[in-house]
């Protein structure tokens, strides 16, 4: 912040003069690879197709009204496919989450050396892959179905719960392990009585919070051949039954808004 | 002290129950049970074909040793680029358009319709998943990355307005009284008591979207919006394993790369 003075009269400017100019590089810099960006995609583009977006969004959507209601009494099947992917996934994404998060943190590490890393590559791997490259993956050698998307839903929880899982035991408090320590309890035991009931309600929170973000991800497995409402949706967009594909639309609106309300209830309760 | 004495009422501690009431505790397991054979029942696992693709599998896994990066080189590099630049211009974008968006979500500074309207967009957007939309607008704009971009674009206004217009409710209110007291208009105010300190997050939060931006394009691409993911499905289609395994080794990268470098910066400007 600075004062200058301009034909005697003493006026208050935010930046002085040199952060002013730093300012400005800055801004041209990052203008000048927005646009170098921009020209790069508009280079690829087909302009022509971008230009009468607004007629085929019009076409599109007077062909998704009126939905096919009829069409929404078949989608009870998809639908429950959909939650078990999600919630199969989920629990199966915990049952390898948690020994990897106790693995990872550095409290209760059974080796600094060897389990540490090994967990903290584990966890990585999971969470750089998005699930629909997981059910990719996994369509391939499974066959398409609700299996492949189960499995693929629990290799990119792995990650997620896992590394908020040892977040949250490397900040729990020492004092009661102590405490538990001195009266000679075994490293199980310190772990069970000290670690676990710091971390269990923060545990509760991420699985449900998880198990939100899953199905929202469930519902679109199915693209890649995994099952579940998904499914539904790539058959009516490949036949262009558009009155379908709004019927499916408003199906995952309504599953993912309704999980969202549920996993805020648990949380807020468990927490 | 070998024998320990019985406590006073001859009972042994135990650790209370994590869910107080004993009813629901009971409830709880045996929906769960219920669920669980349920689920399972209707899981549908076609065992002839998981042995057939068994072959497959230990093939993908086999094309990990070792992945081929030369191959298909050139396509791999054009994906990345094509995913970077996708990434970085949505985000510009993204976040110049969810500036006013995210302002009008803020309670303190509009009126109740406003922020109504505002709060409900950004709702919207982020309730649909990236593929979904990335679908619509590939079927919009025709295949290739502006459709990635757009898409791109629209999952930043939602997830970046949203923040933003936390921000804003959360900063210190006292600037923002002062500026009123002292008659400045509502841009004069929105420029100098709320853009100062919401600032060093927002510029935090835009580089983890631009992080996050990129991750998404490598998905996108699975439906035609163009970048990595669209390498990566040709790959697959192709069965060219080696490939497949050397671009998801080159996203695994990237996207560790981009975490590491947008948490460096997220430090550095705090």
């Amino acid at each position: 912040m600075s004062v200058q003075t301009t034909n005697g009269l003493r006026e208050w400017q935010r930046y002085d003069s040199k952060q002013g100019l730093l300012r400005w590089t800055l801004w041209l810099l990052g203008v000048a690879v927005f646009v170098w960006c921009f020209q790069k995609i508009s280079a690829g583009t087909e302009w022509s197709f971008v230009l009468d977006a607004p007629e085929q969004g019009a076409d599109i959507f007077d062909r998704m009204i009126p939905p096919d209601w009829e069409y929404a009494r078949v989608l009870g099947r998809p639908l429950w496919d959909t939650l078990n992917m999600a919630t199969l996934g989920t629990m199966g994404a915990v049952i390898f989450a948690v020994p990897l998060a106790f693995m990872a943190a550095q409290n209760t590490t059974p080796s600094v050396r060897f389990a540490r890393p090994f967990a903290l590559f584990c966890i990585v791997a999971s969470r750089s892959i998005n699930s629909v490259i997981w059910a990719l993956v996994l369509v391939m050698i499974l066959g398409p179905g609700v299996l492949a998307g189960t499995i693929a839903i629990a290799f990119r929880s792995i990650g997620f719960i896992g590394k908020l899982l040892y977040e949250a035991i490397e900040e729990t408090d020492h004092r009661p392990v102590d405490a538990i320590a001195s009266t000679g309890a075994s490293s199980g035991q310190i772990i069970a009585y000290g670690v676990v009931p710091q971390v269990t309600p923060v545990f509760a929170g991420i699985a449900v919070f998880r198990w939100d973000i899953n199905i929202r991800e469930s519902t679109i497995l199915g693209l890649v051949g995994a099952g579940g409402l998904g499914l539904e949706l790539n058959a009516s967009i490949g036949n262009l039954d558009w009155s379908r594909v709004s019927v499916i639309l408003l199906a995952i609106f309504a599953t993912v808004i309704v999980s969202e309300w549920v996993s805020a209830r648990i949380r807020k309760a468990v927490t | 002290m070998a024998e320990v004495a019985p406590s006073v009422s001859g009972r042994a501690w135990t650790r209370p129950p994590m869910i107080a009431s004993a009813t629901l505790r009971w409830c709880i397991l045996v929906g769960t049970i219920v669920y669980l054979i349920a689920a399972f029942i209707t899981l549908d696992v076609n065992w002839q074909r998981i042995a057939q693709g068994w072959e497959r599998g230990q093939r993908f896994l086999g094309g990990f040793a070792p992945p081929d990066f030369v191959t298909r080189g050139d396509a791999i590099f054009d994906g990345v680029l094509e995913s970077l630049w996708m990434a970085f211009a949505a985000t510009v974008v993204g976040i110049i358009l969810s500036i006013p968006i995210g302002v009008g979500g803020a309670r303190n500074l509009v009126p109740p319709p406003v922020y109504i309207v505002c709060r409900s967009f950004m709702a919207i957007t982020r309730t649909l998943p990236e593929i979904l939309v990335a679908i619509l607008f590939v079927k919009l704009f025709g295949f290739g990355t502006f459709a990635g971009f757009v898409t791109l674009t629209f999952a930043t206004i939602g997830y970046f307005g949203k923040l933003l217009a936390e921000d804003i409710e959360a900063a210190n209110q006292a600037p923002l009284e002062a500026m009123r007291a002292a008659g400045a208009s509502w841009l004069q105010r929105l420029n100098y008591a709320v853009q100062p300190l919401v600032m060093p997050r927002a510029i935090g939060i835009a580089i983890y979207r631009l992080d996050m931006n990129f991750r998404e394009s490598a998905v996108i691409g699975i439906v035609g919006a163009g970048g990595i993911g669209a390498t990566l499905n040709t790959a697959f289609d192709r069965y060219e394993f080696p490939s497949a395994a050397a671009i998801l080794l080159v996203i695994i990268i990237i996207v560790l790369g981009s975490e590491y470098l947008s948490a460096f910066c997220r430090r550095l400007v705090r």
